[in-house]
């Protein structure tokens, strides 16, 4: 077990480092001169070529890069006009927003995490019961709702969905508040009902996957010999389903929802669009209009770093359902 | 004394798109404790649908099952789902073929065991509990139980796999044990160790068994009776003595003559029984067996359009389905497997 553990997360961090090397490229790659971006209003030749020294772009690429890095891991000095100090993780300075992409980042980081994780927790509840639903009376009243709630969540857009939510339960009802993000420690209650509609049409629209993945999965297992055997020790209905089929069948839904939770928390932009909120993924996108290289780079880093986080997880959570794959 | 096990006029049928599936077709058998009933056929008979049947594993949903099961004074047939259940794995249990599958892979292999005494015994304490597991997995032969308890089936070989399923079966010790093709999955060497292994904790049990296989030579060791079935039906019923020294149905016959024999001839080949068993579905007018049967035209052409009925013949509690004069079925057996074999 502990050699799989390391290996795990001897790999994650090889592709972490994969991906700082890549979206640090991205600065050289790209056909736009980098510091056009990041001068201010009433540019002149001199004051973009304070900002490339400030940079350090006339350096070699590698002491570049790792400045970056060092950035990251310890802090480190960013001279010029914003001047002083950046504390790691430094993931540089925003000439757009006119301060530290780590402090940008502070700020609409807990927005996603609030938008996605209640809603991850809500579309795989809501996914594994319907699928449990349908596939323990297959062809029945039950399955087909089911099938078709899951349906219409699979065929329907975000910006729909959410749009008529926010027309009948905000504008029309009134029982919720105008969306928009409350900390949780602020004020729990605040924070719940303003992200309420997010969380539900995510899960929504999510779900439908979930669901149809663990009907097929769990028919599967029932049809397994130890779905037999157990019925033969005179295992009840709860027990053979609950522990012995279940465990089998929702390895599947983990793999997904690893890569769906790691994707999510890179940026949910159409949610955060449709209840104009401001998280990552808005803020991704007005980096990238805007030309703000330092912030597109940090949020790709910061995507990428969710996608390796969940799926090391995902891999974790493997090695704890079945216990074969311990070995490997 | 009643037997312990007893089954009457036994039919299972399945409803499906293309018709309906008599895997089962009227099948009646008895065994009691201590005994050992065979039975054999080839893939598709419905001797698995039967042992199902046994334990009342088939989903009401998708099966009908009629006729009478009776265990222990028990009826079967029709008692709700939650009585059964509570026979289930107390008074009668499964072995199934291939024990990689029916061992749950997450679980290590002693908790399974304990699941099984557990679900029957909801009031021992976790120690007894667990002791008495260890025991029941060193009785069926598996060394260092208390270490292997904790492991896992992929850490278990397959002979010990199909232990531990039957430490699992026999941990409420159940007076009824239904073997299907226990033996199959295993080498040579072990599936004798593992017939012998059930015919000692039979001896020490007083088990009643059901020993399903396609495999006359296994039947041949452990069997007492031997009840012979095609295409749903039973073609020839006995002891083992009578079924498989003295075999009277023309499908025995062929069984016989394709098992290979060490003492036999080594130049005379295996005699396969020509063509397919037929689709449930559409089960051949008259005996089942005839259009593969080289004897049919023997019967004065009944064999393609009545149903042999199970009849007695030759020595007592010997019966078979056939419509073959006694006198005919003599004359051909004499001649044709004594001396040479069935089928050339």
């Amino acid at each position: 077990m502990l050699r799989f553990l390391v290996r795990r997360i001897l790999s994650a961090v090889l592709t972490l480092f994969a991906v700082s090397v890549l979206t640090f490229l991205m600065f050289f790659a790209l056909p736009r001169d980098p510091v056009s971006g990041m001068c201010p209003k009433n540019c002149n030749p001199e004051r973009l070529e304070r900002v490339r020294q400030e940079l350090g772009l006339r350096d070699p690429l590698v002491s570049q890069y790792a400045g970056y890095l060092k950035g990251i891991v310890t802090g480190r000095d960013l001279g010029g006009a914003q001047g002083g100090r950046c504390d790691a993780p430094c993931l540089g300075w925003s000439y757009v927003n006119n301060e530290a992409v780590t402090d940008t980042l502070a700020r609409v980081l807990p927005v996603t995490l609030s938008i996605v994780i209640p809603a991850a927790i809500l579309w795989l509840l809501l996914g594994v019961g319907l699928g449990m639903v349908s596939a323990l009376r297959p062809g029945s009243w039950w399955d087909r709702a089911a099938i078709g709630f899951s349906l219409t969540g699979a065929s329907l857009q975000l910006y729909f969905v959410g749009a008529v939510l926010l027309l009948v339960f905000v504008y029309t009802l009134r029982w919720l508040p105008v969306p928009g993000y409350t900390p949780l420690s602020a004020d729990p209650l605040r924070w719940a009902s303003g992200l309420v509609l997010a969380w539900c049409s995510l899960a929504f629209l999510f779900s439908a996957i979930y669901a149809r993945l663990f009907r097929a999965q769990m028919l599967e297992t029932l049809s397994e010999d130890f779905v037999r055997t157990a019925r033969a020790k005179g295992l009840g209905r709860t027990r053979v389903y609950g522990r012995h089929a279940l465990r089998a069948a929702i390895t599947p839904v983990v793999t997904v929802a690893g890569l769906d939770v790691g994707a999510a928390l890179g940026g949910t932009v159409i949610t955060e669009t449709t209840f104009g909120i401001q998280g990552l993924g808005r803020t991704a996108v007005d980096a990238v209009r805007a030309g703000d290289l330092p912030t597109i780079m940090a949020t790709v880093l910061v995507a990428a770093v969710f996608v390796v986080l969940a799926n090391l997880l995902v891999d974790l959570l493997y090695a704890v359902i079945d216990p074969r794959v311990r070995l490997g | 004394m009643d037997p312990y096990l007893r089954v009457d006029d036994l039919r299972v049928s399945f409803g499906t798109a293309d018709g309906t599936v008599r895997a089962v077709d009227g099948v009646s058998f008895a065994v009691p404790r201590g005994r050992t009933l065979g039975v054999v056929g080839e893939s598709g008979s419905g001797k698995s649908v039967t042992s199902l049947a046994l334990l009342g594993l088939h989903d009401p949903r998708r099966a009908t099952v009629t006729g009478q099961i009776t265990v222990g004074g028990h009826q079967l047939v029709g008692r709700p789902e939650t009585e059964v259940r509570r026979l289930r794995g107390q008074e009668m249990a499964l072995i199934f073929q291939d024990p990689l599958s029916a061992l749950h892979p997450y679980y290590p292999v002693g908790r399974q065991v304990t699941e099984a005494y557990r679900v029957h015994h909801p009031r021992a304490g976790r120690a007894q509990t667990r002791r008495h597991v260890v025991e029941m997995l060193g009785r069926v032969g598996i060394p260092q139980p208390q270490r292997r308890y904790d492991q896992y089936p992929h850490e278990f070989s397959g002979g010990m796999r199909q232990r531990a399923m039957i430490a699992m079966a026999l941990v409420n010790g159940p007076a009824l044990l239904i073997a299907d093709e226990p033996a199959t999955a295993l080498d040579v060497t072990v599936q004798a160790q593992i017939l012998d292994l059930l015919a000692d904790l039979q001896a020490e049990f007083d088990t009643a068994i059901v020993l399903i296989s396609h495999d006359l030579g296994v039947v041949a060791q452990v069997a007492d009776d031997v009840l012979v079935m095609y295409a749903g039906r039973a073609v020839e019923q006995g002891s083992a003595e009578q079924v498989l020294r003295r075999p009277q149905h023309p499908y025995t016959w062929g069984l016989l003559s394709s098992v290979p024999s060490l003492h036999g001839d080594a130049a005379v080949d295996l005699a396969a029984i020509p063509g397919h068993p037929p689709s449930l579905i559409d089960v051949p007018a008259g005996c089942a067996f005839h259009p593969r049967c080289r004897y049919a035209e023997h019967a004065g052409g009944r064999c393609r359009t009545q149903r042999p009925e199970l009849t007695p013949g030759g020595t007592p509690g010997h019966r078979m389905a056939c419509h073959l004069p006694a006198v005919e079925r003599a004359r051909r057996y004499a001649e044709d497997v004594v001396r040479v074999g069935v089928a050339r």
